[in-house]
């Protein structure tokens, strides 16, 4: 792409010292995307935004919040209560957190289902991964602010999963307390990183798209852009686009943080913490349900190692196991729609997590229709889920009998597409 | 400041040589240098004077009727004091001998054996076992019951079914009185 001259004197003048006009013109304007984008491909830049509204909401809480024991739940309750627009500020934060992972996800899955992790795309996909897990990060350390029965909870069952490791275990624990249990000042270093971590995601973002720009997008087809007749400028396109979904986004967000503002949240919360009580049922948010089942679905010992330890294992390496995704698929067809096998198990999958999700909602000993324990189902669901992963993949990828996808973006649309998939 | 002048007076071996002792020197000492200046940052998140300062309790025993618990605070945690009842007693010394997860007789786990003083923390992730009040679900061993993840303990606090690895653990307390401890 070639850049346009610029005329005005003072846009010359930055632009000779730093070419942010042309930058601009090149990654946000004139930057070549593929024209056969589909509305999956609107949740990357649904994230940024709602990233943007996150971090903006939050800096504004954060002028009323106190990290204080005695102070925080009253703090929040006040700019629920008598800080202008308090209550509208803190809704829009806190449903963003739902809202943040459900457009993540759908992310994500657009990933595994049209395979843009695959070669060239790698690196792309492990920034996203770590993003994925700073975003817990960040909405864990968030949960715990409000200072109410939940938060108290989720604190100290998460920072005691690190007791599980042998010897280094205890002292870990201790040291991420500043005490011997949750306390003040757990809080205090909690609400120091909650405000840090969300920058550090802004700068992997950063890392996110500069991986993207090197490659460009991947596309419904799976198949590399063969020239200018392939792509579209990103602007006026995909701006349009993109605007359109933060519109449909934000009917539902809105109509959330209006209409429904507690639906994500546990009635719990609104109890002030009591280190003294646990509440009869703990769960932590709905985003972090699939990963709880699986710490929970490992209650036998496997030889020395204790099921403690084997469930936080299980559970860390479920997410960090996506990062071999790239590898673990061994099939050189990127887009499910040539690879007619994976495109059912994917499915299979998908669902696999909504199980799991579903399952770390309800207590391990509750029987689902009467007939078999929720514990039951998180260890089915769970050795399914590393099996899709480890056996599934690298397996199906040999097997499998791909069909040809069309030689470019472009003959799959002035040929007739179908005659060109079906015949190959 | 150039690399010619020096290489090139004449030995250019022992030029390098002491250029390599030099970088080595110069990195070892920065990387102790760098350890040393993190250790404070990484320090400062363990626990402070103040709050190891407040690591003993002393707890009056003289209320407490046979047969009922109490719970008070220690370190932020509770501890649960049961004055066991003549039964309690003996369903514990009778389970040393079933099969244990953490092994231990009762007889370690007390000093007086109608006292059971217990860090009311369950061993799995940290929840607080049910139990103290006689209205409360105490499990399938009469001790106490975890309701996070269903960890059953007996009458002597020791794990017996459920995803608990240890037996709640005993705290280091020490009679003042006959009816006085401290704790820590
Ligand atoms: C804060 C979170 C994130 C933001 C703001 C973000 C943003 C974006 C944007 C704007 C794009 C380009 C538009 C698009 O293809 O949708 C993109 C592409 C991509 N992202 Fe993310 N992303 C985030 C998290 C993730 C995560 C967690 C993953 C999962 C591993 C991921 C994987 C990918 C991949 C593989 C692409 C290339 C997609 C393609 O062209 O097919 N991203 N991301
Ligand atoms: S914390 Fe008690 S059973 Fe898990």
């Amino acid at each position: 792409m070639t850049s346009p001259t610029w005329n005005n004197p003072v846009v010359k003048w930055i632009e000779y010292r730093l070419p942010v006009f042309s930058f601009t013109q090149d990654h946000l304007i004139d930057y070549p995307t593929p024209k056969n984008l589909n509305y999956w491909w609107n949740f990357g830049s649904l994230a940024g935004i709602t990233l943007t509204i996150m971090i903006v909401t939050g800096i504004v809480l954060a002028m009323h919040y106190t990290p204080h024991v005695d102070y925080a739940f009253e703090s929040v309750e006040r700019i629920m209560r008598d800080v202008n627009y308090g209550w509208l500020i803190r809704y829009v934060h806190m449903n963003g957190g739902s809202m943040f992972f459900a457009v993540v996800y759908i992310h994500i899955f657009r990933g595994l289902y049209y395979g843009s992790y695959k070669a060239p795309r790698e690196m792309l996909w492990i920034i996203g991964i770590i993003i994925l897990l700073t975003m817990m990060a960040t909405a864990f350390l968030g949960y715990v602010l409000p200072w109410g029965q939940m938060s108290f909870w989720a604190a100290t069952v998460i920072t005691n999963m690190f007791s599980a490791f042998p010897l280094i275990g205890e002292p870990i624990v201790t040291w991420l307390w500043g005490g011997f249990s949750v306390d003040n000042p757990t809080l205090n270093r909690f609400f120091s990183l909650h405000y840090l971590l969300p920058f550090v995601i802004f700068a992997l973002v950063f890392l996110h798209l500069w991986a993207l720009h090197v490659h460009h997008s991947n596309n419904p087809l799976g198949i590399d852009t063969k020239g200018p007749q392939d792509t579209i400028p990103f602007h006026p396109y995909y701006t349009i686009k993109d605007l359109f979904g933060l519109g449909v986004f934000m009917l539902v967000f809105l109509g959330f943080v209006f209409f429904a503002p507690n639906f994500f949240v546990e009635p719990d919360n609104y109890i002030k913490a009591n280190p003294m009580q646990t509440p009869t049922h703990i769960v932590p948010e709905w985003y972090l349900t699939p990963f709880y089942a699986i710490l929970r679905a490992i209650t036998f010992d496997i030889w020395f190692i204790p099921a403690k330890l084997i469930g936080v294992i299980a559970m860390f390496g479920s997410v960090l196991i996506l990062v071999l995704v790239p590898w673990l698929d061994t099939s050189k067809v990127r887009s499910a729609r040539y690879r007619p096998i994976y495109k059912q198990v994917y499915w299979f999958f998908l669902i696999d997590c909504i199980v799991l999700g579903w399952v770390g909602f309800n207590s391990p000993d509750a029987m689902f229709m009467g007939a078999v324990s929720f514990l039951r189902i998180g260890q089915v669901a769970t050795a399914y889920y590393f099996l899709h992963l480890l056996v599934v993949l690298p397996v199906l990828g040999k097997l499998e009998r791909p069909r040809s996808p069309p030689e470019s973006i472009s003959a799959a649309v002035t040929k007739d597409s179908d005659t060109v998939t079906e015949a190959a | 400041m150039t690399d010619a002048p020096t290489v090139a007076a004449g030995a250019p071996h022992e030029g390098e040589t002491r250029r390599d002792f030099l970088l080595i020197a110069t990195s070892a000492v920065g990387a102790v240098g760098t350890a040393l200046a993190i250790w404070p940052l990484i320090h400062q998140m363990n626990p402070a004077a103040d709050v190891l300062a407040l690591s003993s309790t002393e707890v009056d025993l003289s209320p407490i009727e046979v047969g009922q618990s109490i719970t008070v605070v220690w370190r932020g945690k509770p501890v649960f004091i049961r004055r066991r009842t003549a039964k309690e007693i003996a369903r514990a010394k009778a389970d040393d001998a079933s099969d244990l997860p953490d092994p231990q007789p009762d007889s370690e786990r007390v000093q007086k054996p109608e006292w059971l003083i217990l860090v009311g923390v369950c061993t799995h992730l940290g929840c607080i076992p049910l139990g103290q009040r006689a209205t409360e679900p105490r499990g399938d061993f009469g001790g106490w019951f975890c309701p996070c993840h269903g960890s059953h303990y007996d009458t002597s606090g020791r794990i017996r079914k459920g995803p608990a690895p240890e037996n709640l653990a005993v705290p280091k307390y020490v009679f003042v009185t006959d009816t006085k401890i401290k704790i820590g």
